[in-house]
């Protein structure tokens, strides 16, 4: 056992604070020592992208970050993108055009288009294909997936115009 | 599945990284991203005593666009990509980082990490070569310069001594027509075989061009043949087909789950060719 290091990360907004071991990984300090789950776990071997967090502004693959690398980093999870009772249009949207079966690559998913819409606000439909190309799913085969990142983005620029 | 036991650091200078290198030698080793690295660690095929975290070295990072381009090597793929002076001055840039692994592994992974592995699956150090980029290195003793063609001795092993780290990458602008072509099996993978290719025009003819040819040997093939071969052409279909069996003659790729050795060169002339009619059409 090495020595536990004290980490102070902003995770949604909150600052919290852990103890973990250097070689941890980023997804297992949320999901074991903070209890966050929403990212979940799939390949491990920084395929899949079910792990997709926002780190410091950057979709990262939380498998593949070390818990010593995101000292001092502000995540975002799925917790910190919608709720139950106040979703995303995101996630609405992914209720809407079916883009999802099995959920399980489903809070990657949203997280990673989350941050490519903030990039993007307007992107084709290659663009969408292109910016989630790290993120697998193995039920929908895409297509309603992208159709619903496409119909966010369409609802996102019509209440920002609507707001000017 | 976690890596071994480890000791973190994160210094905050260049000369402080080097001090920890040079204390632990080769119990340590630097991470850039870590998209090469700790996949390995997780394998626990590397298993460093010491881990040299680079992400606070602010020195390391960012684009100068001048006669020549400045790269810090720890810039990330994604700024490669997203970076609107590099996209004009240096377009091959960018058509490579876009096919490099996928978007969350771009955020992270850097070009100094993708040339100091010497991974043959790297595209980077094939497209160093192509531009005859010059690696800036930071030792005990000062810094030196290597040029990209002299970098790689063989899978994994390069002229960058234990106790030196690669701080930055210029090239000159590079003039003419750019092509980056690479056929992969799926995102994510490393090539089964990729080219980059710059080429010169004036009146038609081809001025200078440089070739270079990604997982097809066990380093990085600058293939001065393919090169001559075009020199002085219109790139008409014999140029064309005399450029690639040049290149064959310098590539030596080796069967794996990409394939079998005939397909991969196959694939490479393919490659190649549709390369040499994207670079010459832009020039």
């Amino acid at each position: 056992m090495a020595e536990k290091m004290h980490l102070k990360l902003t995770v949604n907004g909150k600052p919290v604070e852990a103890l973990a071991e250097p070689r941890e990984l980023l997804i297992h300090v949320l999901r074991e020592r903070l209890e966050i789950t929403g990212p979940h776990i799939g390949c491990e071997t920084s395929h899949c992208g079910a792990c997709t967090v926002d780190m410091d502004g950057r979709s990262v693959k939380s498998c593949t970050v070390l818990a010593a690398q995101a000292q001092g980093a502000q995540i975002t999870t799925i917790e910190g993108i919608g709720t139950p009772d106040a979703l995303h249009v995101l996630q609405e949207m992914f209720r809407e055009h079916h883009g999802l079966q099995c959920g399980f690559c489903t809070p990657g998913m949203i997280t990673r288009a989350w941050r490519l819409l903030q990039e993007n606000p307007d992107p084709t439909e290659e663009e969408v294909r292109f910016g989630m190309s790290g993120n697998l799913c193995r039920c929908t085969g895409y297509q309603n997936i992208v159709k619903a990142i496409l119909a966010a983005a369409a609802e996102l620029n019509a209440a920002k115009e609507a707001a000017q | 599945m976690i890596p071994g036991v480890f000791e973190y650091h994160r210094p905050g200078a260049v000369a402080e990284a080097v001090a920890l290198l040079r204390a632990h030698g080769d119990e340590a080793r630097v991470v850039a991203g870590g998209h090469s690295l700790i996949p390995m660690m997780k394998l626990r095929m590397a298993a460093p005593e010491h881990l040299i975290d680079l992400q606070g070295l602010d020195e390391l990072r960012g684009i100068e666009i001048g006669a020549e381009i400045r790269i810090g090597a720890m810039t990330t793929q994604h700024e490669i990509l997203t970076h609107s002076g590099l996209a004009e001055a240096a377009p091959i840039m960018a058509e490579a980082a876009r096919q490099i692994a996928d978007p969350q592994v771009r955020y992270l992974g850097t070009i100094g990490g993708n040339v100091a592995n010497g991974d043959p699956g790297n595209d980077m150090p094939g497209l160093m070569q192509c531009l005859d980029a010059r690696f800036t290195l930071a030792g005990p003793d000062g810094t030196r310069e290597v040029a990209a063609r002299d970098f790689f001795e063989s899978a994994f092993m390069t002229t960058r001594e234990e106790e030196e780290i690669l701080t930055s990458i210029n090239f000159a602008r590079p003039t003419g027509g750019w092509a980056y072509e690479k056929l992969k099996r799926k995102i994510g993978d490393y090539a089964t075989a990729a080219a980059a290719v710059q080429i010169a025009v004036e009146g038609g003819k081809v001025t200078a061009a440089a070739i270079a040819m990604t997982n097809l040997s066990d380093v990085p093939v600058l293939s001065a043949g393919a090169a001559a071969a075009l020199t002085g052409t219109g790139c008409g279909p014999e140029a064309v087909k005399a450029a690639v069996d040049a290149m064959q003659a310098d590539i030596d790729p080796v069967e794996d789950n990409r394939g079998p050795v005939e397909f991969k060169r196959h694939v490479a002339g393919v490659i190649l060719a549709r390369a040499i009619a994207r670079a010459f059409e832009r020039a």
